[in-house]
């Protein structure tokens, strides 16, 4: 039942094969089973017991409120939910409850779902690994995965035990990795830069992000607000779809989204051909860092449209080598600006300095944010200095209209969709990932990803097969700005070409004593 | 009789028409003669003159201060600029917080319908250039009463630009003669009011009440084209006055709805400008003539002594009647200006790019709300001076008592006298009255009924004209019960 997807488990509730209660418990007792995934932060089990009788009680009377009442859901730990801890995995916020829901986790509740817990991400949603946060990192399921398991047996130089796990990807690795392990079916990300398709393609998961302006952001604590978009991560398009058709829609608290640009609900049509289709395939993308295996499964996919008769044409997005930079100061600017309520007074942690105001916020800040952090609100802040702002900023703007236009041009010139890589390789081992620092990375894993995010487009991430080592490689799509139907639509017929596996975790459910010993010798968690 | 105007003490009262000496206050760039012309004899509102007469200086150097202001005015609203809130005075701390007040992470900023109607009026009024388009700006500094760590604000494009504003000075030879003024509006922007912080020594802790976080507040930038504390304190009136008549400000300073911070700087006419200092949260139109004229006699002292000016930030210190430097904010503040991503650009109509069918409650018309503006006190003003033929200096006092141009027109409608006497009866006898007993003209207990009543005895000749102004203001309360000829057949005795 776990394994199921969303359509069929909602098309069960109804028929009362199962009752919401059952399977909040079943969902519960594995979020237990696989604690040291390390997906969750906050496990709201009253909640959702809770919320699961009330759905029970409708589903008697015949009146469940849509496809999603009594369906269990995650929620990444960046989205406020009222009355359950909100940390963004960090410190400063560690203890910080809301007085109010996030206008999506709210547009969930009034749908019936399960809210079975917030999931971990990297401090304030800054990285690539889901490794940076305080509560410590997320492990892949993938990781104990059969098919990864048996791959790594027939490597002589494998080591034995749980040392040398793999990331998610992040920074929504805790959603993924709560969706990927089976506890719920649908899980919440945000998207700046890549956070929900990323660790979709590390986690073998349908990763997607919106067009900027389709999903409220009210109740999401930013990163950077002119990119970020709520995500949605599931394990198939169909889901995905459902989802986010309650999502979407204008939000009086939110000034940047539109006014209703798609019907609700959605439902997905399902491609008979793609021979009217044009894809497009951009050179800039085919750079010496990606793996030959996501190459080669890359043009595969072009030829698989191309052999069911649609176009597939090359296309230039001129300035995407200047992309990575000029997000770069973009995104640290606003962080700059967006992390400086963060001062101890109103909420969150305050450091114990009286001194002086002064005294008591930098202590304050300096105890509560970590590096990573703290790194990009001092670059932020020197790109904002008078002397600097045009140099930098303003010029980062104007790049970023380039690599905008750059998108638009290759839609105009009749292409529906773009395919692209969504990551330069699978999932790395944490011990490898580690190795590199956490900025260093992310202008890495980022490359493919967040053009998108300057450009405010939509775009998913769709699993597609396993890699050597058995473990899962997507590919992105992106379509133009508020066609997210059209772009899923072609995902959902994608997606069926490839029939990706699934994840096999038996071992894992049975064996999980074993792992829960090795844990306690690698774990780094800090959760208290 | 010396017109109350001039009377001294009043509770704050505020006149716009300010009484000068010939040869003060020129205007910028030729002061005629010495400093001492300039700053003897003051505006009346001053409790006693700044500096006794001035002698001649050394070097006979001639002195030209120039004033630049910047006005805030609280926006009249029931909520927030950004948020759902509500806009009280003097209510229980912390009580009118929203989320996003308390920059609660996560909230996003709602921009206030009304509050932008409120800068399009009152830019309107100010004959300024409305903007079509517009942008928010984030202006960040650390600070106890600024819980986001930014100020939303509009620095790159304000909402309106290139405006006037013209107060009138009377010219001392001429009786009642009024001599405009005008001083140039830069811009109008919008933008979030601070929280207020008090702080208690005793127990060495800062208090923050948010109440006021968020308020809409509309910043009014002039032009450095005033010269003294006297056209400062005019020009500031007059627009108290204008928004008050828009409805788009309560003005009331005294209880934080305009503030003024000025920057002044002297130098020698034909000279550079010189270094301004900048004198903040001036909260009364007196202070406000008297920070600025004080300090530019400090900076022409300063500078004569062979010293010089610091472009440093001053406080105005009421008790001892100087400016202090305001050390803390010695250091140049780099804000980091940086647009606001969460508001898009606010977009303005007119009839003739209004597009077709658009909901009226989605969009804002400028020419529509240009049509509806109430008339502004400089029309008004003329309109009493055509109509009731009183002098310009008259139609200044009317309009600067509230409530006093609604009691003097009833009186005109109830009273057959002709309208010259009504003026004079109001202005003098009633006004004084009121500045006696410390009233306000909604506190009056005489009507504009009874006022006309006794206008109409004097007008039949009833009671001859000696003997109404014999009437000493006290007696006036007997005005409070139904006139009747007989009462005035007899020498009225004044009652003490």
């Amino acid at each position: 039942m776990l394994g199921r997807t969303l359509r069929e488990v909602s098309a069960a509730l109804k028929q009362g094969q199962i009752t919401p209660t059952e399977l909040c418990q079943k969902c519960l007792s594995l979020i237990k089973k696989t604690k040291f995934l390390n997906a969750y932060i906050t496990v709201s089990e009253e909640v959702a017991l809770k919320q699961a009788e009330e759905s029970e009680k409708r589903y008697k009377n015949g009146q469940p409120l849509g496809d999603l009442d009594g369906i269990p859901i995650a929620v990444k730990d960046n989205f406020s939910t009222s009355g359950i801890e909100t940390t963004c995995a960090s410190n400063m916020l560690k203890g910080y409850v809301p007085p109010y829901n996030a206008t999506v986790v709210q547009k969930l509740l009034d749908q019936g779902a399960l809210l079975m817990g917030k999931t971990n991400l990297d401090e304030f949603a800054m990285g690539s690994g889901s490794t940076d946060g305080v509560f410590g990192p997320v492990k892949n399921p993938w990781s104990y995965s059969k098919q990864y398991r048996e791959k790594r047996k027939q490597n002589p130089h494998s080591k034995s035990g749980d040392s040398d796990w793999l990331i998610t990807g992040g920074s929504s690795g805790g959603s993924a990795a709560a969706v990927s392990a089976f506890t719920c079916y649908a899980a919440l990300g945000s998207d700046t830069g890549g956070s929900t398709r990323n660790p979709a393609a590390h986690c073998g998961l349908v990763g997607f992000k919106p067009s900027y302006g389709l999903v409220s952001r009210h109740g999401l604590i930013p990163l950077v607000n002119s990119m970020d978009v709520p995500g949605i991560l599931t394990r198939c398009v169909d889901d995905a779809a459902m989802v986010l058709g309650v999502l979407a829609g204008h939000d009086p608290k939110d000034s940047t989204t539109v006014h209703d640009p798609i019907n609700k609900p959605l439902v997905l049509s399902s491609l008979a051909d793609v021979s009217k289709l044009c894809i497009g395939i951009p050179k800039e993308y085919l750079v010496p860092e990606l793996s030959s295996e996501i190459q080669s499964l890359w043009s595969r996919a072009a030829d698989l449209f191309e052999s069911e008769g649609a176009k597939v044409i090359e296309v230039s997005l001129p300035h995407t080598s200047y992309s990575i930079v000029c997000y770069h100061v973009l995104c640290t600017s606003e962080v700059a600006s967006n992390m400086a309520r963060f001062d101890g007074l109103q909420y969150g942690h305050r450091c114990d300095i009286d001194v002086s105001t002064e005294a008591m916020y930098a202590a304050t800040r300096r105890e509560g944010f970590n590096d990573v952090v703290r790194g990009r609100i001092l670059s932020g802040n020197f790109f904002l200095l008078k002397e600097n702002y045009e140099n930098y900023f303003v010029k980062a703007q104007k790049v970023r209209r380039l690599i905008a236009d750059d998108f638009v041009n290759a839609f105009n010139s009749g292409v529906d969709v773009l395919l692209t890589p969504t990551t330069l390789s699978e999932a790395v081992p944490y011990l490898e990932f580690i190795k590199e620092d956490n900025r260093t990375r992310s202008a890495q894993d980022d490359i493919f990803t967040q053009p998108v995010n300057m450009a405010g487009l939509p775009a998913v991430s769709i699993p597609v097969a396993l890699s050597n080592q058995g473990l899962p490689i997507g590919l992105q799509f992106i379509g133009r700005a508020f066609y997210d139907q059209q772009l899923l639509t072609v995902a959902k017929w994608f997606e069926k070409q490839v029939q990706f596996p699934v994840i096999q975790l038996q071992e894992l459910m049975d064996d999980c004593s074993a792992i829960l010993e090795n844990e306690k010798l690698a774990s780094v968690s800090l959760k208290q | 009789m010396a017109a109350p105007v001039l009377r001294r003490g009043c509770r704050g009262r505020l006149w716009a028409l300010a009484c000068v000496d010939g040869g003060s206050c020129h205007g910028r760039g030729a002061p005629t003669g010495s400093p001492s012309n300039r700053i003897r004899g003051q505006s009346s509102v001053a409790q006693q003159p700044l500096h006794t007469a001035q002698k001649p200086r050394k070097g006979e150097h001639n002195w030209a201060a120039v004033v630049g202001l910047e006005i805030h005015a609280q926006i009249s609203s029931n909520s927030k600029l950004f948020s759902g809130s509500q806009v009280r005075f003097s209510a229980p701390p912390n009580s009118l917080v929203s989320f996003f007040d308390a920059s609660l992470p996560g909230t996003l900023p709602v921009l206030n319908r009304r509050c932008v109607e409120a800068a399009v009026m009152t830019g309107l009024a100010l004959n300024c250039h409305i903007n079509k388009k517009s942008l928010f700006d984030r202006k960040h500094y650390f600070y106890a009463d600024l819980p986001a760590g930014y100020q939303i604000t509009q620095q790159r494009l304000p909402i309106a630009v290139n405006g006037s504003l013209t107060y009138g000075v009377s010219a001392g030879k001429e009786r009642g003669q009024v001599i405009p003024k005008t001083v140039r509006v830069k811009q109008i922007q919008l933008e979030q009011d601070s929280g207020k912080s008090l702080h208690d020594d005793l127990r060495s802790q800062t208090l923050i009440d948010l109440n006021r976080a968020g308020v809409g507040l509309l910043e009014v930038v002039l032009e450095p084209d005033l010269s003294c504390g006297e056209e400062a304190a005019t020009a500031v009136r007059e627009l108290q006055l204008i928004l008050q008549t828009l409805g788009t400000s309560q003005a009331n300073m005294a209880e934080g709805q305009l503030r003024v911070d000025a920057n002044i700087s002297v130098h020698h006419p034909g000279e550079p400008l010189g270094v301004r200092t900048e004198v903040k949260n001036l909260n009364s139109i007196r202070f406000l003539a008297k920070a600025i004229d004080y300090e530019i006699q400090r900076q022409i002292n300063e500078l004569e002594n062979g010293g010089e000016i610091l472009n440093e930030t001053r406080s105005f210190h009421e008790k001892l009647g100087c400016t202090v430097s305001m050390r803390d904010k010695e250091a140049k503040q780099d804000y980091r200006f940086m647009p606001e991503p969460n508001l898009p650009p606010l977009l303005l109509y007119d009839a003739t790019s209004l597009p077709i069918g658009t909901d009226p409650r989605q969009v804002i018309d400028i020419d529509h709300i240009r049509e509806t503006l109430p008339e502004l006190p400089s029309v008004t003003r003329e309109r009493l001076v055509q109509q009731y033929g009183m002098l310009p200096e008259h139609s200044f006092t009317l309009l600067n008592e509230v409530g006093l141009l609604e009691f003097f027109q009833n009186v005109i409608k109830e009273t057959r006298a002709e309208p010259k006497k009504v003026t004079s009866w109001v202005l003098n006898i009633f006004l004084g009255y009121l500045k006696q007993e410390n009233l306000a003209v909604s506190e009056s207990p005489v009507t504009p009924s009874a006022l006309a009543e006794l206008l109409d005895l004097l007008d039949s000749r009833t009671i001859s004209s000696a003997a109404a102004k014999q009437v000493c203001p006290y007696s006036l309360q007997f005005l409070t019960v139904p006139l009747s000829q007989e009462m005035f057949s007899v020498t009225p005795q004044c009652h003490h």
